[in-house]
C-alpha cells in the first residue's frame, strides 16, 4: 500500500507538472488573445517528432535543447504571420484558425512519420533504476522528467514575478494598449510569449516523447485534458492552471492504481442492487474522472478554480 | 520657429460615426496649452488619435516629423507621453513596479527619476510596495501621472487629471504640472476646472461637435463670453 501511494504520488506530480508545461502557455496566450489556441497540443506533438528525429541523429541531448527552440521558432511564426492576421476578422477567425492548424499538423505529421508509433526512447545515460521501494522500482528517467519539469515551473515564476520583461506581460495582459502607450512594442512581447509557450509545449513532448508513446494520435488524445485543466483552472489563471494540473495528475494516476469497485469497498450484497454498475472498478472508469471534474466545476463553479472571467 | 506638436485636419471615426470633424492645433516647446469643451465633443479622442490609439486621418508632425500611422509604441518613444482619463494604473503590480513600466528601457535616464516622484508625492513612497489596485482614486491618479513622466517624455498629454478628487489632491496635481513646466516640458491639458486652466496655460482652445470653435490667450478667452456661453456653459 504505502508503494503504491508513494510511487501513484510521484506519477501524479510528475503528469501533473507535464501538464502545466503546456496549460501554462496556453493560459497566458489565452489570456493575451481571448480565445482557446486549438493548435497547442500540437506544439507539444511536433516537439516529441523533433526530438525523436534529432535524437536519432544526433542524439537525445542535442535534441532536448534544440527541439524546443525550434518548436518555439515554429509557434512565433505561426503568431506573426498566422494568428496576427487573422485577428482582425475577430475571435471566431482566431478559433477556427487554431483548429485548422492542429488539423494540418496532424496530417503533416503522418505524411513525415507515418501513422504508426517511432521508436523513440529513452537515452542510454537515463536508462537505470533511480530507486527502488520493496519490490517496486522508480526509472531514472521519471526523475529526469520531473526534475526538468520543476525548473520549468521555477524559470516561468522567476520571468514572471523578477524580471523587467515579465512586469510588461503581466501587464500587458490586462492593459495591452496603456502598455503600448508608455512606449512597450506589445505585439513583440506576445509573439515571443507564444514562441516560449509553443517551446515549452515542445520540451514536454520531447521529454514525455520517450516515456509514452510518439504518435500521429497523441495531439488529440492530450487537447481535450489540456483544455479540462485550464476551464477547470479558471480560464486566464496561471495559478488555477497549476493547481488543476496536478489535481488531474493526481486524481488520474491514483484512479489507476486503484483497482476496487464499488462492491469491494460497500460489500457485494449492497452492490448488487446496482447490476453491472456494481462491479465497474475506479480504473476503468479512470479515463472519464477529468471530464466528471470539468462538468462539475461548471456546474458549481463556471469561473473555474481561480478564475474571474466568465467562461 | 515650428511648433512641437502641429495637428492639421485630424479627422478621426469610431465605427460609422465621425467624432473628429478637421481639428487644427498646436503647441509650442515648453508650452502650456488647455483643450476645453463639453462632454463628449471629442478631446479624449484627439488626444487618443495624436498616440496612434485611434484610427484617424489628417497630419500629426511632432518634432517636425509626420507621426500619423506609426504603432502607439513607437509615438511614445518618440517623447510623447500620455496620461488617460480613467486613471489606467496596473491594479496588480506595485506602484514601484508601475512607475518602473513607465521607463521605456530597463537602463533609461532622464529628467525624472523615482526619488523625484517621491519626493513630491510621499504617499507614493509610503506605499511603494503595496499592489496599486488598493490606492485611492487620487493616489492613482498621482501614479498614473508619474508613471508616464518616468518615460522622459518631452510633450505630455494629460487627460482631466483632477475629475472627482479632492480638494486637497486637486492642489497636488497642480504643483506637479507646476513642477513639469518648471522642468520645460510640454503639456497638453484636458481639464473641467477653468481656474486651473486658465492659471498655468500660455493659451488655450475650445473644442465643439469634433472641431476647434476658439484659439486664443487665457486673457482672450476671458474677454470673451459669447464662446465661453455657447460652447462651455450648461
Ligand atoms: N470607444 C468608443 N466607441 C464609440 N464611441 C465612442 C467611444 N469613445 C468615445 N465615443 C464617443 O465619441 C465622442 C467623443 O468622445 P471623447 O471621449 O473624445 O469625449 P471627451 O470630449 O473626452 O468628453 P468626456 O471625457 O467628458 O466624455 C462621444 O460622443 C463619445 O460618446
Ligand atoms: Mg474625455
Amino acid at each position: 500500500m504505502l508503494e503504491i501511494i508513494t510511487f501513484s504520488t510521484l506519477n501524479g506530480v510528475l503528469y501533473g507538472m507535464l501538464l502545466f508545461m503546456m496549460a501554462s502557455g496556453l493560459t497566458l496566450i489565452f489570456s493575451m488573445m481571448g480565445v482557446l489556441n486549438f493548435a497547442h497540443a500540437s506544439f507539444y506533438m511536433v516537439g516529441a517528432y523533433f526530438g525523436f528525429e534529432i535524437s536519432r541523429r544526433v542524439g537525445f541531448w542535442p535534441g532536448f535543447v534544440v527541439a524546443p527552440l525550434l518548436v518555439g521558432a515554429l509557434g512565433a511564426l505561426v503568431e506573426r504571420y498566422g494568428l496576427r492576421r487573422v485577428h482582425r476578422f475577430g475571435h471566431v477567425a482566431e478559433l477556427l484558425f487554431t483548429f485548422g492548424l492542429a488539423f494540418v499538423i496532424e496530417e503533416l505529421v503522418n505524411m513525415i512519420w507515418g501513422k504508426l508509433p517511432v521508436d523513440y526512447r529513452v537515452p542510454p545515460s537515463l536508462d537505470f533504476v533511480a530507486f527502488r521501494l520493496f519490490d517496486t522500482t522508480y526509472p531514472a528517467y521519471r526523475m529526469f522528467m520531473l526534475a526538468t519539469a520543476v525548473a520549468i515551473f521555477a524559470f516561468l515564476l522567476i520571468v514572471l514575478k523578477r524580471t523587467r520583461v515579465g512586469l510588461i506581460i503581466q501587464a500587458a495582459l490586462t492593459h495591452p494598449n496603456m502598455v503600448a502607450m508608455l512606449g512597450h512594442d506589445v505585439p513583440t512581447v506576445f509573439m515571443m510569449v507564444f514562441g516560449v509557450g509553443a517551446a515549452l509545449a515542445g520540451l514536454a513532448g520531447v521529454i514525455a516523447g520517450p516515456a509514452l508513446v510518439t504518435q500521429p494520435a497523441m495531439a488529440g488524445l492530450l487537447g481535450p485534458i489540456l483544455f479540462v485543466v485550464i476551464v477547470v483552472g479558471g480560464l486566464g489563471s496561471l495559478a488555477g492552471a497549476f493547481v488543476a494540473s496536478l489535481l488531474i495528475g493526481l486524481i488520474q494516476t491514483f484512479a489507476v492504481a486503484i483497482n476496487v469497485s464499488l462492491a469491494d469497498m460497500v460489500g457485494g450484497d449492497a452492490a448488487s442492487r446496482f447490476g453491472e454498475l456494481g462491479h465497474v472498478t475506479v480504473a476503468q472508469i479512470a479515463p472519464v474522472l477529468p471530464y466528471l471534474l470539468l462538468v462539475l466545476v461548471l456546474i458549481l463553479r463556471p469561473t473555474g478554480l481561480f478564475g474571474n472571467r466568465e467562461t | 520657429m515650428s511648433a512641437l506638436l502641429e495637428v492639421e485636419n485630424l479627422n478621426a471615426y469610431y465605427g460609422k460615426s465621425h467624432i473628429l470633424q478637421g481639428v487644427d492645433f498646436h503647441v509650442g516647446e515648453g508650452e502650456i496649452v488647455s483643450l476645453l469643451g463639453r462632454n463628449g465633443v471629442g478631446r479624449s479622442t484627439t488626444i487618443k488619435a495624436i498616440m496612434g490609439d485611434v484610427r484617424s486621418h489628417g497630419s500629426i508632425r511632432f518634432k517636425g516629423r509626420e507621426i500619423a500611422g506609426l504603432k502607439p509604441h513607437q509615438i511614445a518613444r518618440l517623447g510623447l507621453g500620455y496620461v488617460p482619463e480613467n486613471r489606467d494604473i496596473f491594479p496588480g503590480l506595485t506602484v514601484r513596479q508601475n512607475l518602473l513600466l513607465g521607463q521605456k528601457t530597463a537602463r533609461q535616464t532622464g529628467r525624472w527619476s523615482e526619488a523625484d516622484m517621491f519626493r513630491i508625492f510621499p504617499r507614493l513612497e509610503e506605499r511603494a510596495d503595496t499592489a496599486a489596485g488598493v490606492l485611492s482614486g487620487g493616489e492613482q491618479q498621482m501614479l498614473t501621472m508619474c508613471r508616464t513622466l518616468m518615460g522622459d517624455p518631452d510633450l505630455v498629454m494629460i487627460d482631466e487629471p483632477t475629475e472627482g478628487l479632492a480638494p486637497k489632491m486637486v492642489e497636488l496635481v497642480g504643483r506637479l504640472l507646476g513642477e513639469i513646466a518648471g522642468r520645460g516640458i510640454s503639456i497638453l491639458l484636458v481639464e473641467q476646472k477653468l481656474t486651473i486652466a486658465l492659471k498655468i496655460s500660455g493659451r488655450l482652445y475650445v473644442m465643439g461637435h469634433g472641431r476647434i470653435v476658439f484659439a486664443g490667450t487665457p486673457a482672450e478667452f476671458a474677454a470673451n463670453k459669447q464662446v465661453r456661453q455657447e460652447w462651455l456653459e450648461v
